[in-house]
């Protein structure tokens, strides 16, 4: 008898969960849906609550990508977030592969100095960095958005954790064949950073991508926006075109979903074997 | 003697062997040092071009009277010792962002932290799906700042969704982003539902670390969920829990995208959306006043900085990361 009443009390608790874990869900996905369902919908429909599935249209996407900008925003982010992303990946790799694998004089201070400036927050060098970017002539160009952003310390940190958790006699092997360094870097050591490696590129493509406070700065002609500058621009203008704005945020946010739906198994793992553990 | 030649013989031989091996091995560490030095030299070079020379530029302006529209270089603009930081923390509306941000991390960090906990300690668990229930919950983490702080003006617009809903339950409507008082509840609001998913996934990891073992041996000493939870996960996972509270906290004294969004950049309405960066960025490229930007953005590394400290005492010496 006591058996099944506290059967009772953990499916209950349970039935609790699944409540939460649903309502959460809700709450997490009920502002893409919103915001996707009225970037469909005319103009006359947008304050309407309801959704009259046979008036949505694609007109708004077609609208904002011919009169407006966008087509050209759209590619300015591909490209930057493509450059940024590539880059990183090479430099971050190559630093934290150093770092782990490499005796060099002045390592332990590098990795002590790594460690020292990720407590430092980017703006403090905002000001100077825009100064020197005026100087090399970079602002309001695809150097001034790419070359300070290459790479990261969080990612080289994390590269470093990933290369000293696995094994090295592999390396070891294929050094006594006589293979150099870079060899082994790019033949063995990448193909085995799958996780580390997806990790970092979700965050620095989304990080980059969503970048707002660096690319407002180093911009100032439309035709430079990144898309995130641009639709704070077009917003600022035409914020009573609801339909249209909508349309807007989904075309931001929805390669950075894709990109996460198709990397995040290996993502989550990479997060929690190499990201946060020493 | 011929015995004896052939062990000079033998004996230079071994010793020539040995001492090629040195010096192959030594080769081998002259090349592990110059190759050592190429795998980091790309990055070295952006750094110190890009933060470690910026940094050094920043804390001398901090010190100067400089603006950027000056035909003078910065290193021949006035030395003014500290009163760049006076006027700073002078400064009526850097009080107020001051505040703001203060009052926004007071709120963000601990509401988001409680959340994401809750959630993980959800999908750790034995439910159906969790794997897409973790998926969908990290979704708004992917999202830009600025796609999130649109969707909410028009979810919180006097028309919107939210005012229609809670008009349902007879509760009065507001206009949500033009009254000050709500501006800053509203901003809260998306930071907190733009980033649970990340401190989730990172308590998820903490959680994974706890050995099953013990709360097995907790169970067999007749503690319940709750005390399982409070005795048992809890403690196990407090580096788990330093680090996002510093990570959160960092992340939210840095908060700028949201509220130049919803205020357009200005801060508005009445200063109440005005953040530490948003006054850093206004004071450094609208009013070009470079020495007391950069002073602004000292100040604000000396808060995180010494916030770091503080959580790091109060959360325990032994949970250093």
């Amino acid at each position: 008898m006591k058996k099944v009443e506290k059967k009772k009390i953990i499916s209950f608790g349970k039935i609790f969960l699944y409540i939460v874990a649903i309502i959460y869900a809700i709450i997490a996905l009920g502002p893409f849906i919103w915001t996707l369902i009225t970037s469909f919908k005319p103009a006359a429909e947008t304050s309407q609550m309801t959704v009259d599935f046979s008036k949505l249209t694609l007109g708004n996407y077609a609208y904002i990508w011919t009169k407006f900008p966008f087509l050209r925003w759209t590619f300015n982010s591909i490209f930057v977030a493509l450059v940024v992303t590539g880059g990183n990946m090479l430099i971050n790799s190559m630093a934290g592969y150093g770092l782990a694998r490499l005796n060099f004089p002045g390592k332990k201070a590098i990795f002590l100095l790594i460690l020292a400036m990720m407590m430092v927050p980017g703006q403090v060098v905002m000001v100077p960095t825009y100064m020197l970017l005026a100087k090399f002539g970079w602002v309001d160009t695809y150097k001034g958005l790419t070359i300070p952003f290459l790479y990261s310390l969080f990612n080289i940190f994390l590269m470093r954790q990933f290369f000293l958790s696995i094994p090295k006699s592999l390396e070891e092997a294929a050094l006594i064949d006589g293979m150099g360094r870079f060899g082994i870097f790019f033949k063995i050591a990448v193909p085995l950073a799958g996780p580390a490696l997806s990790t970092q590129f979700i965050l620095t493509f989304a990080g980059n991508w969503n970048n707002f406070l660096w690319p407002s700065l180093l911009t100032s002609n439309a035709d430079h926006y990144t898309l995130p500058v641009g639709l704070n621009s077009f917003y600022g203008q035409y914020y009573s075109l609801w339909n249209q704005v909508s349309a807007g945020v989904m075309i931001l946010t929805i390669p950075t979903l894709i990109i996460f739906l198709l990397f995040q198994k290996n993502f989550i793992k990479g997060i929690s074997t190499s990201g946060l553990k020493d | 003697m011929k015995k004896s030649g052939t062990s000079t013989i033998t004996t230079l031989d071994t010793l020539k062997v040995k001492s090629k091996r040195k010096s192959t091995i030594k080769n081998l560490e002259r090349r592990e040092k110059i190759d050592g030095w190429l795998f980091i030299a790309p990055f070295v070079i952006l750094c110190i071009v890009f933060f470690v020379g910026p940094l050094l530029v920043a804390f001398m302006l901090s010190f100067k009277e400089y603006s950027f529209l000056d035909s003078n270089s910065m290193f021949q603009a006035k030395w003014v010792g500290i009163q760049n930081y006076i006027d700073v923390l002078k400064n009526p509306t850097f009080r107020k962002a001051f505040w703001n941000t203060t009052q926004y991390s007071i709120f963000v960090v601990p509401i988001q932290l409680v959340i994401a906990l809750g959630l993980a300690v959800i999908v750790n668990g034995s439910i159906k799906g969790k794997s897409i229930f973790r998926t969908v919950y990290y979704i708004p983490t992917q999202t830009s700042a600025v796609a999130v702080a649109v969707m909410f003006m028009f979810l919180f617009k006097k028309d919107g969704i939210f005012n229609k809903f809670i008009s349902l339950f007879g509760l009065q409507t507001h206009n949500f982003l033009s009254e000050p008082r709500f501006a800053l509840p509203v901003i809260i609001s998306m930071a907190i539902w733009s980033s649970v998913g990340l401190y989730m996934v990172i308590f998820l990891a903490g959680l994974q670390e706890v050995p099953d073992s013990i709360y097995e041996a907790a169970n067999i000493d007749g503690a319940n969920k709750w005390q399982t939870f409070r005795f048992i996960t809890i403690p196990m996972i407090k580096p788990t829990i330093f680090l996002n509270v510093v990570v959160s906290l960092i992340g939210c004294f840095q908060v700028y995208d949201q509220a130049y969004v919803v205020s357009q950049g200005t801060g508005g309405p009445l200063d109440s959306t005005m953040t530490v960066v948003l006054f850093l960025t206004r004071t450094g490229f609208r009013e070009f006043k470079m020495g007391q930007a950069s002073a602004t953005a000292f100040i604000l590394f000396a808060v995180i900085f010494g916030l770091t400290l503080v959580q790091k005492k109060f959360l325990g010496e032994e949970t250093a990361m």
